[in-house]
């Protein structure tokens, strides 16, 4: 089953089950044990009226964010959340926001995450939105722990709890010269408080912890190989599952003779329906055995090829554009109009450990330990798909090699929950890197219009924005223009499509930050100086003189060989410029020499670990940029492997300097997304500088006559 | 066969093409090295063997029957960790960490035959090597930290 939010619309936040999660005083202390525990009450969880009255980086009322934070007798302090840690280290920043608050060292502070069981419901983590929603819940309930705490003290030594102070995991009476640990006072305690939204957060400026590079907190379980991931996990009876897939997409199945397979001793095929899988004692047997399974396809209509994409998309988009009136006269009032069409390839996420989950069935209640971005979504799809109550459907998701927003769905874990329900003993399944190319998701490819009046003047006057199918993110302008209309409009996708790193941002910002640069060409205009004169947004404007600055951006540089590209955007709270130089040859041979980004998404919470995501999203940027795209034919992907689909590696990356703009008066807001958005445009705009050739698709080589050169 | 791993014999009963890594994994439960393509193009499954680095993924395991094989979970030694996994962790030099196993054994390979590598020496010998998060700026100077803490 495909869930809602692949099939054809790419959905920005995805719709959420609304359920309260049934929380028992009696029974939490008896599970957990005695203490003193913060409750932030999950109530309609990520609706989307709250996500829509609640943009990323703003402060978000009571009652929206599911989670708690117990204190133990021992002192010990445990938050529990239902976000999930893939490699943007988020276990590290929210252990700090409540290290902060609650005046605890770190070490004392241990996540329990993305289990199902044993934390409230969680839209996801998604959207950037763990560090400007979670972490500042978190914040205020820790918080609220202190002050309680405090005033548990006061009660005791029947002193003014103003004259109090926290620190370290203790209360201080500083005049009396008192001191009490908080697993002191928390012994023998039951005591259940609500978040209050009253209590006052240590301002930016005054941060101890917060503020401060952490290292992973976690690093030494994966410097010694000893952290298990899902596809490292084993439980007693396991057996290794596999699946037969389809040759092609549109593949049906005819029939399958699976008597080779079942002879082989210990394994065991499991049909249901046009679900084929086996299970075997070692997965070496489970690939032989099903490589034994002799099945006829039928094939089944057309889909188009890579080669078809775009004018696909564009015939099938589905419009519902809403043009401003006043749009037309204003493209007539125009001196000059300047028209594109942008183009985007279909990529992959490349997560570097691919879907697994292990699944076991025990008295009717299901466990599976998965890597996804959405525990309680794939609860739901399990709870769904077998038909159990989502009460007897626990998913575990320990750390995880990596989503990018590739992991939003539990296709492994349902495979193996069917192949495990019906052996009836626990089944691991791992996907091959391939499987992970062919049956996941990608990012969609899309199409984008780009058509813009110019005055003589210089300013921008009309302005049709149409994006077929990539989606909407990121695809409003910053930039000062009377009449406009930007339009996202869905289309068919033959491949299957979903989330990505800051999704369709990429796309549009692409798109528009090229038609900008096209445009200041036309007018012979320096390309920073343009978009500075063209843009209100104080933040962005604040970026693109820092990313400049730190470049040596000037309006003279001139270089034979030489290209110098800018680009900036905004997306999910982060604002980002990039400057990128190219070197180029006679014989189109482009080489990227350096890129400089500035970034500002509030308060920096651990620099260290912002500076690791920006570069992340930077190198990772290049691929989509330069070389990535999905190549397919007649309902199969054709570079399904890594010596096919290129990835960045160590000899692509080129200079990188990164300034990050600490905004201490602002809300952190996340940070595992925009980063990505300013390189494509950048190096693009850098390779028009060079060759006055504007390219118009992602990626830019090598199909544009340019390539690569190492 | 008999295979020896971090210094350890374990009888092995496996076909002889089947991968090291396999074996290792699967048979052995030694997990720290990763299964990231299968083909020995992405490095996560690297190990050593007679301290060279290989991609346990393509590698039968009769060919290293005999030989000193060493994985991850070998290069603590009483208790203290190699200068290379010290200087991985001091860097922060990853995200997600499903590579940093491979990234860190083939960082080990490289400071044995070059124990002062300049950055294009890290770039080539660790470029079959992937880090889909990107940390490759700060795997770089890891190496370089650990290539300082070793020559002291």
């Amino acid at each position: 089953m495909i869930p809602e939010y692949m099939s054809g619309t790419v959905l920005e936040e995805l719709p959420e089950e609304k359920k309260e999660f049934s929380f028992s005083r009696r029974r939490f202390f008896k599970v957990f044990g005695k203490g003193l525990v913060v409750l932030i009450v999950a109530k309609d969880l990520f609706s989307r009226e709250a996500l829509a009255a609640n943009p990323a980086s703003a402060a978000i009322p009571e009652n929206q964010v599911g989670a708690w934070i117990h204190i133990l007798e021992d002192g010990t302090v445990k938050v529990f959340t239902g976000k999930v840690e893939v490699g943007q280290n988020i276990r590290t920043s929210l252990s700090q926001a409540v290290a902060e608050e609650l005046r605890v060292p770190l070490s004392s502070v241990i996540m329990i995450m993305g289990d199902t069981d044993l934390v409230p419901p969680d839209g996801g983590t998604i959207g950037s939105r763990s560090t400007p929603q979670m972490g500042s819940q978190l914040r205020r309930a820790a918080a609220t722990a202190r002050l309680a705490l405090i005033e548990m003290a006061a009660k005791n030594w029947n002193a003014d709890p103003k004259s109090l102070q926290a620190n370290q995991g203790m209360v201080i009476d500083p005049g009396a010269n008192k001191k009490m640990s908080y697993g002191e006072l928390t012994k023998g305690q039951q005591l259940l408080l609500h978040l209050s939204n009253d209590v006052h957060l240590a301002p930016a400026n005054e941060w101890k912890v917060l503020g401060k590079t952490a290292l992973k907190i976690n690093g030494d379980s994966f410097v010694t190989g000893k952290h298990k991931f899902v596809s490292d996990m084993k439980v007693p009876d396991m057996l290794y599952g596999k699946v037969l897939r389809a040759p092609t997409y549109l593949s049906k199945l005819i029939s399958a003779d699976i008597g080779k397979a079942q002879a082989i001793p210990g394994v065991t095929v499991v049909r249901d329906g046009d679900f084929i899988g086996l299970v075997a004692a070692n997965p070496r047997i489970a690939e032989k055995a099903i490589q034994m399974i002799q099945a006829q396809w039928d094939t089944i209509g057309t889909q188009p090829s890579r080669t078809e994409i775009f004018d696909y998309l564009v015939k099938n988009g589905n419009p519902r554009r809403s043009v401003a009136n006043d749009l037309e006269q204003a493209f007539a009032s125009a001196d000059m109009r300047l028209k594109n069409t942008f183009h985007v390839n279909y990529i992959a996420h490349v997560p570097l450990e691919p879907r697994a989950a292990l699944a076991r069935w025990e008295d009717g209640k299901l466990t599976v330990w998965t890597g996804t971005q959405r525990p309680f979504g794939v609860r739901q799809e399990l709870s769904r798909t077998f038909n159990v109550a989502e009460d007897n459907v626990r998913v575990i998701v320990p750390d995880t090699g990596s989503a990018y927003g590739g992991k939003h769905s539990g296709e492994a874990a349902l495979e193996a929950a069917r192949l495990s329900r019906a052996v009836k003993k626990p089944v691991k399944l791992v996907w091959t890197r391939e499987e992970e190319f062919v049956w996941a998701y990608f990012r969609p490819a899309g199409v984008i219009e780009v058509d813009s009046g110019i005055g003589k003047d210089g300013n921008i006057v009309a302005w049709k924005f149409h994006n077929y199918n990539s989606g909407p993110a990121a695809i409003d302008t910053q930039y000062a223009i009377s009449s406009q209309e930007n339009s996202y409009i869905p289309s068919k996708t033959p491949l299957k499509q979903g989330s990505y790193r800051g999704l369709a941002s990429t796309a549009n910002v692409f798109a528009r930050e090229s038609h900008i640069a096209d445009i200041a060409r036309l007018l012979k205009k320096d390309q920073l100086e343009f978009r500075l004169k063209n843009l209100n947004d104080q933040r962005l404007k604040a970026v693109l003189e820092a990313a400049a600055k730190a470049f040596g951006w000037n309006s003279n540089m001139q270089s034979s060989g030489r290209g110098y590209g800018i680009a900036c955007g905004y997306d999910k709270g982060g604002y980002v410029a990039t400057c990128a130089e190219i070197a180029i040859n006679d014989n189109k041979e482009v080489k990227v020499i350096r890129l400089t980004e500035a970034f500002e998404c509030g308060a920096i919470v651990n620099p260290g670990q912002l500076e690791n995501q920006i570069m992340g999203a930077m190198i990772q940027g290049l691929g989509g940029a330069l070389f990535e795209a999905v190549d397919f034919a007649d309902g199969k992907i054709l570079n399904h492997r890594l010596s096919l689909y290129r990835v960045p590696r160590f000899e692509d990356v080129p200079k990188i300097d990164i300034v990050m703009l600490n905004r201490e008066d602002l809300p952190s807001a996340g940070a595992g997304e925009a980063a990505i958005i300013g390189v494509a445009p950048a190096i693009r705009n850098a390779i028009l500088d060079a060759s006055g050739i504007g390219l118009t698709t992602l990626p830019l080589l090598p199909d544009s006559g340019f390539s690569i050169k190492i | 066969m008999l295979l020896t791993i971090n210094g350890i014999k374990h009888e092995v009963n496996a076909d002889a093409g089947a991968s090291l890594l396999s074996v290792l994994r699967d048979d052995l439960d030694i997990t720290g090295s990763k299964y990231g393509c299968g083909e020995g193009a992405c490095g996560a499954c690297t190990v050593l063997v007679n301290g060279s680095a290989i991609r346990s993924c393509i590698t039968p395991v009769s060919l290293v029957a005999g030989k000193e094989i060493t994985t991850i979970e070998g290069l603590e030694k009483n208790g203290k960790l190699h200068p290379v996994q010290e200087a991985f962790l001091k860097s922060d030099a990853f995200q997600c960490t499903y590579c940093t196993s491979g990234m860190i054994m083939s960082s080990v390979s490289l400071l044995m035959m070059n124990p002062k590598p300049t950055d294009a020496d890290i770039i080539s010998a660790m470029n079959g090597n992937i880090c889909r998060c990107g940390t490759y700026p700060r795997i770089i100077k890891a190496i370089k930290l650990a290539a300082e803490s070793q020559n002291k």
